[in-house]
């Protein structure tokens, strides 16, 4: 099975103190520290697991620059079998159907059976995986916690809903499916994977490799624009409780009795 | 009060790494907070090795990670360099353990084992289903290995080994000892041994009582008419020089691992100071005082990770002399134990009990200062280079 999964490179929020930047219309990207999405990195292991199962290769792919390549790096040492860099100056500023559709073009240009993202970018709205699914008329399934490979070109997916329940799916091959978190436990990227990827080369696809009208992505193409950032205002919801240590216990014990908290 | 380790970069050393130095610097610290960092304190506490890492180690490609070829990571000696600053940052005694498998133990296999002996040992070793360890000190023969009084003596299709080793770490789990002895029948010439522990006549004994690196196996070994094939030999290996090259291995990942306890260190006394607060119900951090030591850690800090760069870029282009590894190593483990007893320091009463990281790594330290060469021979090694007199 031919398995593509799209990554992305985002401030590593455990890492990073995210401020606003003074224009106010972005965060301070000065010195963040950036790694893999999260789900992305599960999207990944899971991958690598079906097609270790199943037989079959694992592309990696990100839209960006060149500094975005690292993330692809890493998912190759963790065991991806290729990565692809869809990078153009046109791209730059695409809104989510933008990054879609720059997607869609290099899934027309490969032959892929499945397209996993993760559920969200850390620093997104969880758009493209739907939308990419679309503009390929593909089936789509979200938030998806478990799959097993079918025979006749189909799968078995499961999805966590409200309340903790499952629900089971079948959906046809060719699909794309976003990666919910927990799925699996992605491994860890070992030495001698960083070693045996270091030299490989990583293509490049821009607006003229992939056919894509420089018009309908970036900037050009976004119908969706950020105008404003901001932190907001803190609200009236905490109480701070004076007093010593004890008194303060004393008066805690009291409220979660009062709100229920402890009988 | 712990908050997730972010690394300490105060001149944007990162800038000075590669993609792929970086990688390997953020896994290695990734698995070790995940795997090391909770169980460590009670490893510590316990007096145990955390055994259940030797196999995640081995597959994660931490040993032999310099080497290349035979299942061997391949990494470059500033990457290996990185990620026994990981490892150190968790734990003194994880590090050497990784040390002596990789730099004492693999390296000479590497550098002086015939071919049956690479095939036979580094894939396995380099997956941690072999373990090995390093006798080459004895208890009269400390920064003195040419008063060793170990022997080697042919006889027929065999060698026979008889003596001492002490303060080997991993010794009583080893399947493997890469045993130093003077050969009778060359001259007493030094020459290295694959011993394999389950022969007759040798046996390991743990030290007990350590006050340091309590979370690494540490033994005594006694070789008793050893009888080993002649295919055990070391072909390669010969005069003190052998030994001391993989010595030159090892120290050299100490003067990173030294500032991946310093980091930790470091990182705990920071977070302290900024909660514990004490007078006008200021934080510490605000006390000029436990300024100067926060700023003299961080300075120090970064000149230790510059000084070892540097020695890692010529180490990865064939130029690093042992005085440079020595000066690092030397620098380094002085600069990461000052930095734990400030810490200690800094963290008031609460510096000595296990909540925190900081004694743990003053106590190892202690060792690190004194093992693989001592701060004082270190400063003899650069005092004969400097000025072309031994003084030993």
């Amino acid at each position: 099975m031919e398995i593509l999964v799209c990554v992305r490179r985002v401030p590593d929020t455990s890492e990073n103190e995210i401020q606003l930047s003074s224009a106010g219309n972005d965060i301070e990207r000065d010195d963040l520290v950036y790694s893999v999405n999260e789900p992305d990195n599960y999207a990944v292991e899971e991958a690598i697991q079906i097609a270790a199962n199943a037989g079959g290769n694992v592309t990696v792919v990100t839209v960006g620059s060149e500094e975005d390549e690292e993330v692809l790096r890493r998912e190759m040492a963790m065991g991806a079998n290729q990565g692809v860099l869809l990078s153009d100056d046109a791209f730059a500023g695409s809104d989510g159907k933008g990054i879609a559709t720059i997607l869609k073009a290099l899934v027309q240009k490969g032959h892929y059976d499945l397209v996993l993202t993760g559920t969200q970018a850390e620093d997104g709205g969880a758009q493209v995986g739907g939308m990419l699914a679309a503009l390929l008329d593909y089936p789509f399934a979200s938030l998806v916690n478990a799959i097993t490979v079918l025979d006749g070109g189909k799968l078995k997916i499961s999805r966590e809903i409200e309340g903790g329940n499952r629900e089971m799916s079948e959906i046809d091959l060719p699909c794309v499916l976003s990666i919910q978190t927990g799925i699996n436990e992605p491994r860890y990227v070992g030495m001698r994977g960083i070693r045996q990827v270091a030299s490989v080369e990583i293509p490049t696809f821009g607006t003229s490799d992939l056919g894509v009208d420089p018009a309908s992505v970036g900037t050009a193409g976004a119908k969706v624009k950020r105008t404003d950032y901001f932190m907001p205002v803190l609200g009236k919801g905490a109480e701070i409780l004076q007093g010593s240590q004890e008194e303060i216990i004393d008066q805690l014990i009291e409220l979660m009795k009062a709100k229920g908290g402890l009988n | 009060m712990a908050l997730k380790f972010k690394g300490v970069d105060f001149i944007e050393f990162d800038t000075l790494l590669n993609d792929d130095e970086r990688l390997v610097r953020d896994n290695t610290r990734k698995f070790i907070e995940e795997n090391l960092v909770p169980v460590i304190e009670q490893c510590n506490r316990d007096g145990r090795f955390p055994k259940e890492l030797i196999k995640p180690m081995g597959e994660l490609g931490f040993y032999g990670a310099g080497l290349k070829g035979y299942g061997c990571a391949g990494m470059s000696s500033v990457e290996y360099g990185l990620m026994t600053q990981e490892l150190e940052r968790g734990d003194s005694g994880v590090r050497s353990f990784v040390s002596v498998q990789s730099g004492l133990c693999m390296y000479p296999i590497s550098a002086f084992g015939s071919e049956e002996q690479k095939q036979k040992y580094l894939p396995k070793m380099a997956l941690g289903e072999i373990l090995g360890c390093f006798g080459l000190t004895e208890p009269d023969a400390g920064s003195n290995p040419s008063a060793m009084r170990t022997r080697a003596r042919k006889d027929g299709n065999e060698y026979v080994l008889n003596g001492e080793k002490m303060w080997i770490t991993s010794g009583s789990i080893a399947d493997i000892a890469i045993i130093w002895a003077k050969v009778e029948n060359e001259d007493n010439l030094i020459r290295g041994f694959i011993v394999e522990t389950d022969r007759p006549g040798f046996k390991a004994a743990d030290v007990h009582g350590k006050w340091s690196l309590r979370a690494s196996v540490t033994s005594s070994l006694s070789l008793q008419d050893v009888r080993i094939p002649l295919d055990n030999l070391l072909p390669g290996s010969g005069g003190l020089k052998s030994p001391l090259s993989c010595l030159n291995q090892a120290r050299y990942g100490i003067a990173w691992g030294a500032i991946g306890a310093a980091m930790a260190c470091y990182d705990c006394s920071l977070q302290y100071s900024q909660f514990r607060k004490q007078f006008r119900d200021q934080p510490i951090a605000s006390h000029q005082l436990v300024q100067e030591k926060l700023v003299w850690m961080i300075s120090e800090i970064t000149k230790a990770q510059l000084l070892a760069l540097q020695v890692g870029r010529l180490k990865d282009v064939g130029k690093a002399k042992p005085w440079h590894v020595s000066m690092a190593k030397r620098n380094n483990v002085w600069m990461a134990l000052e930095c734990a007893r400030m810490g200690r320091d800094i963290l008031g009463g609460n510096g000595i009990a296990d909540e925190y990281p900081i004694f743990r790594h003053m106590a190892n330290l202690e060792s690190v200062k004194t093992y693989e060469g001592t701060h004082d021979i270190h400063t003899l090694i650069i005092g004969e280079h400097i000025t072309g007199y031994a003084a030993f």
